[in-house]
């Protein structure tokens, strides 16, 4: 059953990254990015990482793509690579490279010995609920946290001084 | 659970379809968009190595791996804005002010 799962979600997630690449029309590339993530969020699921599933849903799916879309619409660049690429041999390399890439990885992986793989530790059925989260990140990881909030505030002030008007 | 390489596997195919758009599309927006789907394939590694050692503290760091890439498209995204406004293009081959 879980396989089913997650042939089909694993499907509709490289189904929706390649046709993002592909796709001419920006707008149609971040609802295909839209599908990805949604396939990715399925799969924390799988994995027992509701929280994350939440978080994934929410923030990439709901603000990040929403962004996208609506920069892409504001500045109306919908399609602006029409004319040919003017280094030829850009996509042949780039491809190689991509394909040595995919080889490299999957033979790192294979030569890796099975135990370093293998599942460690019991299956806790409480593993990654909220509760479990909030313990590990306001105490362990606090520190990090309040950094990132600093993060956050700094981007927001960022955004905000980008965009003043030029005096 | 499935064996963990069957997700690894997963997240590397979509990073590596993550570089080919780097590589391949020229329009800013596209490039912008394959980084996310990059960062979504490291998370998707991340989780599941969180699972595969039943340690919580890996789905910690895809917490703030996500707010720090909101942070990042909310000020990426504004620049683009900007450059837009001054070249009237998302062509990323006209962004060569800092070429030496």
């Amino acid at each position: 059953m879980e396989l089913v799962i997650f042939v089909i979600t694993a499907i509709v997630a490289i189904i929706g990254a390649v046709a993002m690449l592909t796709s001419r029309n920006a707008v149609h590339s971040a609802l295909f990015l839209l599908l990805n993530f949604g396939a990715i969020a399925v799969l924390y699921l799988l994995l027992q990482a509701p929280f994350l599933f939440a978080v994934q849903l929410i923030v990439y799916a709901g603000a990040i793509i929403v962004l996208f879309l609506f920069v892409v619409m504001l500045l109306g660049a919908e399609r602006d690579e029409e004319d040919a690429n003017p280094i030829r041999w850009q996509a042949p390399v780039a491809i190689t490279m991509a394909v040595l890439l995919i080889g490299e990885i999957i033979w790192v992986l294979v030569r890796q010995s099975q135990d370093s793989l293998a599942r460690v530790g019991s299956s806790d059925s409480d593993f990654g609920s909220p509760a479990q989260i909030a313990q590990a990140l306001f105490t362990t990881h606090l520190l990090p946290f309040e950094v990132a909030s600093f993060v956050l505030l700094t981007a927001l002030i960022g955004v905000v001084v980008l965009h003043q008007r030029q005096r | 659970m499935l064996p963990t390489i069957f997700y690894i596997g997963l997240s590397v195919l979509l990073f590596v379809i993550g570089v080919c758009g780097v590589l391949l599309r020229r329009s800013t927006l596209m490039v912008f968009m394959s980084i996310e789907l990059m960062l979504n394939s490291a998370n998707l590694a991340l989780v599941t190595f969180a699972n595969q050692r039943q340690s919580i503290d890996a789905q910690i760091m895809v917490f703030f791996v996500i707010t720090i890439a909101a942070a990042e498209v909310a000020v990426g995204l504004a620049l683009l804005v900007m450059i837009f406004m001054r070249k009237q293009t998302t062509n990323i081959d006209t962004m060569t002010t800092l070429k030496g």
